[in-house]
């Protein structure tokens, strides 16, 4: 048995198929992933996220410290209270330590990073900050609920005290904002709107159970993976690990290359890579036949001997047949050949975006 | 514990086998494993009028998770399959013994049959795995 959440006993009591991810005790779904899934895009879902790690950086170097940490740079959070943005923690040799977000909170900032990876982050975000003047505390005692869907925010809003729900309302995509002792980011993994919100542990389960009374429906990891997926967000550990570039996991829009003063673990290795265009690319797969595409798979491309790789691969429930991401050779055309099952099959090439507010953009 | 039927025969991977009133044999897949496939999305089944042959792969049912061949409990010609799970594949997590059959075969030799589990040797096949 692993680690457990504040909700474990919610989870049980409520039909959860229990099953390990990380190291944790997590719901898989609650009876089928796919009904979830379609809750999330049609009104509303809510997941437990309380098994990611969260960071808080504070002290006079917190900026500094941040800039030079992260591929993007937190100076573009600059104009808003509460702006947020999506990076890569990147080691020396320019592959990823693992991807997060990062809130500018004024006087400090709240990063959040993978579940799996926390010890591995952890140390490193440490012995980096040996050079500045930050400290580094984690947040163990906050739980996280995901609420997600067209209806997630009214129906969250609805129970909450009149001034958090002020707050929620005052909220911009990609934001988040302490009120009371909540913390809420509209943010999410899902590709619909959405509140992330971190509250103390002790209060998750009543907080969950409300949730379930107004109508939003608890989700596990399975809806949780194929909504990613559809959304065209990575997975830590698929998309990209510690020996991928950002540029071949679709993160370079994640790089701030200005201002080209500004210094970055990796920067080096990635300048070089970008000016040979070397890496190979992430796209997206599609099979409208029947059959599921699966990580792992071999990619083979047209004209090329190098082969590419399935990242990640599923059934879309939205769109009713698979899709997957690929790390594939940047030469590669409209269509290439994937092994499943010991044939060749042709699948589809597109950008790795499959599914944008509860539409096909496929 | 999964649903078990008392009257059917079974196989270790987890197929069931009912003989119908005119001797027909039809097969499906077991609660224990919809359960353990998650949301079935593709099934594959034999074309009627083919042969399938016990050991050999007569079908595959793909659920989000994975993609599973299917055994058939005798051999024989099929002389009907579930055309229904191809817009509804969910049906095969909702009623995995009834609305959820694969296909049906003409079997050569109803005896090969003594060879499956019965409900009780399933029941302990099932339990000695948990």
């Amino acid at each position: 048995m692993g680690n457990k959440t504040a909700l474990y006993a919610t989870h049980q009591a409520m039909g959860g198929k229990l099953v390990d991810f990380g190291g944790w005790d997590m719901p898989l779904h609650y009876g089928s992933q796919i009904e979830e899934h379609h809750k999330v895009r049609k009104s509303a879902g809510m997941f437990d996220v309380s098994h990611m790690t969260v960071v808080d950086v504070t002290g006079n170097d917190a900026k500094a410290y941040l800039q030079y940490l992260l591929a993007n740079d937190v100076a573009k959070l600059d104009s808003l209270l509460g702006k947020a943005l999506y990076s890569g923690m990147l080691n020396h040799e320019g592959g990823v330590i693992d991807d997060l977000i990062v809130y500018n909170l004024g006087d400090w900032y709240r990063v959040v990073v993978n579940c799996s990876t926390r010890e591995k982050d952890l140390a490193w975000m440490n012995q980096v900050a040996e050079k500045f003047s930050v400290v580094i505390t984690e947040r163990p005692e906050l739980a996280m609920i995901a609420v997600q869907g067209p209806e997630a925010i009214r129906i969250a809003s609805s129970l909450v005290s009149a001034d958090q729900a002020a707050v929620i309302a005052s909220l911009k995509i990609f934001q988040g904002l302490p009120a009371g002792d909540l913390f809420i980011g509209r943010t999410g993994y899902t590709g619909e709107d959405g509140l992330e919100i971190m509250l103390p542990s002790e209060k998750a389960a009543v907080f969950w159970q409300a949730l379930a009374d107004a109508g939003v429906a608890p989700c596990g990891l399975g809806a949780r993976d194929t909504l990613r997926l559809e959304a065209g967000m990575n997975l830590y550990g698929h998309e990209m690990d510690e020996g991928i570039s950002p540029l071949a996991a679709n993160m370079g829009w994640t790089i701030a290359w200005q201002p080209a003063e500004r210094d970055f673990i990796g920067r080096p290795v990635l300048e070089a890579q970008k000016a040979a265009a070397s890496t190979q690319k992430l796209v997206g797969l599609v099979l409208r036949e029947r059959g599921v595409l699966r990580a792992e798979q071999i990619v083979s491309v047209d004209g090329s001997d190098e082969k590419g790789v399935i990242t990640s691969g599923t059934f879309s429930p939205s769109l009713g047949y698979s899709i997957a991401l690929a790390r594939v050779p940047r030469s590669i055309g409209s269509h290439c050949q994937v092994e499943m099952r010991g044939k060749q099959v042709t699948v589809e090439v597109v950008a790795p975006n499959f599914v944008r507010n509860g539409k096909a953009v496929i | 514990m999964s649903d078990i039927r008392k009257e059917l025969k079974y196989l270790s991977s987890h197929e069931w086998a009912r003989i119908e009133e005119d001797g027909t044999v039809t097969i499906g897949i077991t609660d224990h494993a919809q359960d353990a496939l998650g949301d079935v999305v593709f099934v594959e089944t034999p074309e009627v009028g083919s042969r399938v042959a016990v050991g050999e792969e007569a079908g595959v049912v793909e659920s989000v998770k994975a993609a599973s061949d299917i055994y058939t409990l005798v051999s024989g010609e099929v002389v009907a399959v579930n055309e229904a799970l191809q817009d509804a594949p969910e049906t095969v997590n909702s009623s995995p013994y009834d609305d959820g059959w694969f296909f049906r075969v003409k079997p050569d030799d109803l005896s090969e049959l003594e060879e499956a589990l019965d409900a009780a040797e399933y029941r302990e096949l099932l339990e000695s795995d948990e």
